[in-house]
């Protein structure tokens, strides 16, 4: 794969609302100042996205994809996330059927819960469960994992068997499916890929609009890149 | 299911060009280090290292702009090290593109920065860097002596420090490192293998992942390593001067029952 023909910087050329610009999808990677952004940036327009870095709300709620980065600890990100009102942004956004995706960090917070140093923080409450610390004889699981992606996967489509890049000391290890939820036909259960480093975690979430991955897809080489691309033809 | 053996090629940058001699068939320029970096990526390198060598500042400004290059073009882990002193070098090479900032010199001086640096950034942005010998008779001789007989080193492996290398990688890796670059001054340069019995002592007591470094010279030196323990396995000079390739190593390692990418 090579870069998108005639990519600009997101920042120097600020892409268009919407599909305007030759069907290529408006994405905007969530800037509150956690992760490798520039990584996401490149990695997205690289399969053929019109990336934009801003924390601007009326462009975050706009735009055809959302991105949540991070990296470091759930809470000093979840702080980030609230200086710049993330939080409502990315509510509304599935609120509306928008797509989000969240990244590392940025997939930990969307659950209930993350407890560091024994200290507990609030996380997006999207999910059910708690991130807590992966308990292997090796910690942070630094490196390229396979996963376990379900049946009807569509983010791991053509790339059911490749390896991701992880970093992560922290990981959600259950996964509890909506019981309330579940009462309505219309429901469909979020797909769940695991992925194991001494115990079993949650690798990767797709569950409607909100997808998430706890590697880092912008650095998974090839299979990253068409992970990407498989989540941008969802939007 | 386990994670796979990073294979990681590490380039020397001095003022933006690449120092050791290349010998691969086919770069437009093989001093450049982004061009290089984009050729390992292709090759399937797991991870790239740059260790800027520069001795200026201005050297090391130039190197601000090799990582952004790279990070245009390369999607696989970028660790930068050399000369990072402080939370501001490391947020200047992080703003550049980099995944990890490797240090070394500046944390034996002021253990601090490895905490400062992890509650900055989080750990997983810092590998430690450790240049470590065995203290030889003569060392011994002049009174230099440490519990586990491995002394780390500074300038390239000319001084001693009297610190013993594993306590420190021990205490680095509670200070918040969320890795150990291990790199055997003893071995390095040598291609006769890497220090095993250093990297299974370490292994033991080192519960963070463990890069080993230093003296790779075949494909089955990269296994020995892993087999000792190594999480991950760097080399310079042997990528370099095309004696072996990425794929090469990986399939040494594949051939002996490693987990590769």
């Amino acid at each position: 794969m090579s870069p998108a023909d005639g990519s600009v910087s997101a920042e120097l050329n600020p892409a268009p609302r919407g599909r305007a610009r030759g069907g290529h999808p408006h994405v905007v990677v969530l800037d509150y100042g956690f992760g490798n952004v520039r990584s996401a940036v490149r990695a997205l327009e690289r399969v053929g996205a019109q990336v934009e870095l801003t924390a601007d709300r009326g462009t975050a709620l706009e735009a055809d994809g959302l991105v949540v980065p991070g990296v470091g600890a759930f809470a000093a990100c979840m702080a980030g996330l609230r200086a710049v009102r993330g939080h409502e942004v990315v509510g509304r956004r599935l609120a509306g059927g928008r797509p989000v995706l969240g990244i590392c960090v940025g997939m930990q917070v969307m659950f209930e819960r993350g407890v560091e140093h024994g200290t507990s923080a609030d996380g997006l409450g999207e999910w059910a469960g708690v991130v807590d610390r992966l308990d292997a004889p090796v910690v942070p699981h630094m490196g390229w994992s396979q996963v376990e992606a379900p049946a009807g996967t569509r983010l791991f489509s053509g790339i059911e068997h490749e390896r991701f890049y992880f970093v992560h000391s922290y990981a959600a290890q259950t996964f509890t499916q909506g019981h309330d939820d579940a009462a309505d036909p219309r429901f469909t259960p979020p797909l769940v890929t695991w992925a194991s480093h001494h115990t079993r975690f949650v690798a990767a979430v797709e569950d409607g609009p909100l997808t998430a991955t706890q590697f880092h897809p912008e650095k998974s080489g090839d299979a990253g890149a068409t992970l990407l691309a498989n989540w941008l033809t969802t939007l | 299911m386990a994670v796979s053996v990073r294979v990681i090629p590490c380039l020397d940058v001095d003022a933006g060009r690449v120092v050791k001699g290349v010998n691969f068939q086919g770069l437009r320029d093989a001093g450049d280090p982004v061009e290089l970096a984009a050729r390992y990526d292709a090759e399937g390198c797991d991870e790239l290292t740059f260790l800027d060598v520069s001795a200026s500042s201005g050297g090391r400004d130039t190197m601000i702009d090799v990582v952004r290059r790279t990070a245009e073009q390369v999607f696989v882990p970028l660790t930068v090290g050399g000369g990072v002193r402080s939370t501001d070098d490391v947020d200047r090479l992080l703003r550049a593109g980099a995944d990890k900032v490797g240090v070394n010199t500046a944390a034996i001086a002021r253990p601090e920065l490895v905490a400062q640096i992890a509650d900055r950034f989080g750990s997983q942005v810092l590998v430690l860097s450790v240049d470590a010998r065995r203290i030889t008779a003569e060392g011994r001789a002049a009174g230099v002596t440490t519990p586990s007989g491995y002394e780390v080193t500074t300038h390239g492996g000319r001084r001693g420090t009297g610190i013993d290398a594993v306590e420190w990688a021990e205490r680095a890796a509670a200070l918040g490192a969320g890795e150990i670059l291990l790199n055997s001054m003893d071995a390095d340069g040598t291609k006769d293998g890497f220090d095993l019995e250093m990297l299974r002592t370490v292994r033991e007591r080192v519960h963070v992942p463990l890069i080993a470094s230093g003296g790779a010279g075949k494909p089955e030196d990269f296994v020995a390593a892993a087999q000792a323990g190594a999480d991950a396995v760097l080399a310079a000079s042997v990528f370099h001067f095309g004696t072996l390739t990425v794929g090469q190593v990986k399939d040494a390692l594949r051939a002996a029952g490693l987990e590769v990418r």
